[in-house]
């Protein structure tokens, strides 16, 4: 076993599937010799060359129609979004394209691809450097969207979005790349499948449902609680879409109360659909209403640290919470 | 003409079929058999020149709504595309699931392309890298009318192309009218091949009434792609002899007069004219083909009539591979 950061196994990974297959191939702006805005893809100019780590124009959507028809050729793009928050001019590329190819041609063509793109908010970004996008796009059938919320994951995650037939989003959480450390397997090939959420602690009193740097927060929360006696039970999502229904239900079927977390805006943001589903399938087994903690509405995140704070959930405003929701 | 004589007719057999089906399906909508239908006609030489051109089933193809004429040229019958008017099932480029003419077959590298304009041309930029990549001796060809050309996406596309000397052909199919919208309003270019200056690489404006000019054209376009010198741009000019679609009525936005000149340019006669002056196409032969073409477009109605639909679950599927239920 190895310690290392998110981003170094996210490295290893995209690091052990370009030497797995040749037709996988990175493309972004400067993804080259600079290795990434976060480094992510460092070395793997000078290890695998230009043809297979392409620096791009700076222009977002054709790095998304590109990757989509060099998909369509038979390649496995991986395409670095470098934040996410530039990733809209995109959106038609991936929503109206490569969402839509298998359904639109009956099967008969697909775009296996990976769509990388830091977000999230916490690193004096100010509005354009730190935006939660995940629920745009979790909400269009045809892609997946997958978070992961350590290193392990993140390797195992990655590797598996690859090796998928379908266009993958993969967000990474920004403000763990360096800070999220933990042990990753060596010399084995880790592969975490896409699909199952994660029960990252047991409890039997509140389900706390979280992602990406949220989660590491809530494993945070939960301990804090935990010294008053409110054992919480933490699910980590890992795939938004498709979601897993079960794995909600059978957390909030044990505990009976549910808190979702995420630092998008609260309104039509991703924690809706997980209070949906509660409602729809687990009416009978709760005993407080589902609570939502999200960032508020307000258009982005500010740059000033004391507002960017006020904006974001933390293990603080998740603690309390989740007492609020223990004691109801 | 350095084509050989049987190609030629090949070419003439395959404009003539195209416009004997679109015409059938205007009628076919007046008589409400079929919801929608958007036309080719007047573009049929332009699109016959540049897929004869193509090593067929070996090159690649992103093409757009209105290359009826090119997709028959690239292998789809007449009744794949009643089917597809009809929504009938087994129609091959979606299972019934988009609206006509948005065309597709994976046996001839010709990709799926959906309505919003212009998200092809970056698809065959991508085509075209992956060409380079894999050192393959193919080239892509994609298709756009000069409205679209407005769109970043085609600007993207282009640029991606140009700066990594991508085997990839950019069509144009000018017929001055993005639905009603002239040339003049899309564009201060008198070309969209002079858009091709400021993008670096070569661009051209050729007479897209004139199949063998289009293959000419193409055929050095194909050429320089495959020497790895990189994309062309070339701008068909053509005539759109009908209204946008059968939804729009192009009487507000022009005059019969104009329609009527451009009539009097009808790339299939003129054509016709060409190959019977140079007696290649006899009296006899012309015939044959006429009657040939009519044959199969009717056979094709009354296959696609008969056709059953596809059952309503199958809308449930295939959103992802994993619910591919065939091949
Ligand atoms: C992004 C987008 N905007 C608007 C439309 C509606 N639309 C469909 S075709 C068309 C005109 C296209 O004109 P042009 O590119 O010149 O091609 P033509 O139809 O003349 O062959 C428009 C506006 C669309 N399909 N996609």
């Amino acid at each position: 076993m190895a310690e290392m950061t998110l981003i170094e196994a996210l490295r290893q990974a995209m690091d052990e599937e370009l030497a797995r297959d040749e037709r996988v191939f990175i493309v972004g702006e400067d993804v080259g010799a600079r290795g990434g805005v976060f480094r992510a893809t460092l070395g793997l100019f000078d290890k695998y060359g230009p043809d297979r780590v392409i620096d791009s124009p700076l222009a977002e959507l054709s790095i998304i129609g590109v990757g989509i028809g060099a998909a369509l050729y038979g390649m496995r793009p991986i395409c670095e979004i470098q934040f996410a928050d530039f990733i809209h001019p995109a959106f038609n590329q991936i929503v109206s394209e490569a969402a839509r190819l298998c359904y639109r041609s009956n099967g008969e063509w697909t775009a296996p691809m990976v769509i990388r793109a830091p977000y999230g908010g916490g690193i004096g970004g100010g509005l354009y450097h730190s935006q939660s996008i995940e629920a745009f796009y979790a909400h269009v059938p045809g892609l997946k969207v997958v978070v992961p919320s350590n290193p392990h994951d993140a390797k195992g995650l990655l590797k598996s979005a690859v090796r998928d037939p379908n266009p993958v989003l993969f967000l990474e959480p920004k403000k763990g790349y360096r800070l999220i450390k933990g042990e990753v397997a060596e010399g084995e090939e880790i592969l975490v499948p896409i699909g199952p959420a994660r029960v990252s602690r047991p409890g039997r009193d509140v389900s706390l449902f979280a992602y990406g740097m949220m989660h590491y927060y809530a494993l945070q929360a939960a301990a804090a609680v935990a010294a008053e006696g409110i054992e919480v039970e933490v699910v980590d999502l890992r795939t938004l879409a498709p979601v897993d229904r079960p794995a909600i239900l059978a957390s909030v079927r044990k505990t009976g109360k549910a808190l979702i977390v995420h630092e998008d805006n609260l309104t039509g943001g991703y924690g809706a659909e997980i209070a949906a589903i509660l409602a729809e399938e687990a009416f009978t087994d709760l005993d407080a209403p589902v609570r939502r903690l999200a960032a508020p509405d307000v258009p982005g995140v500010p740059f000033s640290h004391p507002m960017q704070d006020w904006f974001m959930p933390d293990p603080a405003k998740i603690a309390a919470a989740l007492r609020e929701l223990a004691a109801y | 003409m350095t084509l050989p004589n049987d190609v030629l007719l090949d070419m003439y057999r395959v404009m003539l079929l195209a416009r004997r089906l679109d015409e059938r399906a205007w009628v076919l909508h007046r008589q409400g058999k079929i919801a929608f239908h958007i036309s080719g006609i007047g573009q049929e030489a332009a699109q016959v020149g540049a897929a004869f051109a193509l090593r067929r089933g070996h090159d690649w193809v992103a093409p757009y709504y209105r290359d009826l004429a090119l997709m028959l040229a690239l292998g789809m019958t007449p009744r794949d595309f009643m089917l597809s008017l009809m929504g009938k099932a087994g129609e091959p480029t979606s299972g019934a699931r988009q609206m006509p003419s948005h065309w597709s077959l994976r046996s001839a590298n010709v990709v799926s392309h959906s309505s919003p304009v212009a998200t092809q041309a970056c698809h065959a930029s991508g085509i075209g890298l992956a060409i380079k990549l894999s050192g393959k001796d193919q080239v892509v060809l994609t298709t756009i009318g000069e409205g679209s050309t407005a769109q970043g996406e085609w600007y993207e596309a282009v640029n991606w192309a140009a700066v990594h000397k991508l085997p990839v052909i950019f069509l144009v199919e000018n017929n001055v009218y993005a639905i009603s919208v002239r040339q003049d309003k899309q564009m201060a270019v008198a070309s969209a091949a002079d858009k091709a200056a400021g993008l670096g690489l070569p661009g051209a404006s050729i007479d897209g009434l004139d199949p063998i000019a289009m293959h000419t054209a193409m055929d050095q376009a194909a050429d320089r792609a495959r020497r790895g010198e990189g994309p062309t741009l070339l701008e068909a000019r053509v005539h759109r002899l009908t209204p946008h679609s059968s939804d729009d009525d192009d009487r507000s936005y022009r005059t019969r007069e104009e329609v009527e000149a451009m009539k009097s340019e009808d790339p299939l006669r003129m054509f016709h004219d060409r190959l019977a002056q140079r007696k290649l196409l006899t009296v006899a032969a012309a015939e044959a083909l006429e009657a040939q073409a009519k044959e199969s477009v009717e056979n094709a109605v009354q296959f696609a009539l008969e056709a059953p639909y596809p059952p309503a679950a199958d809308a449930a599927f295939p959103v992802f591979v994993e619910d591919v239920r065939h091949g």
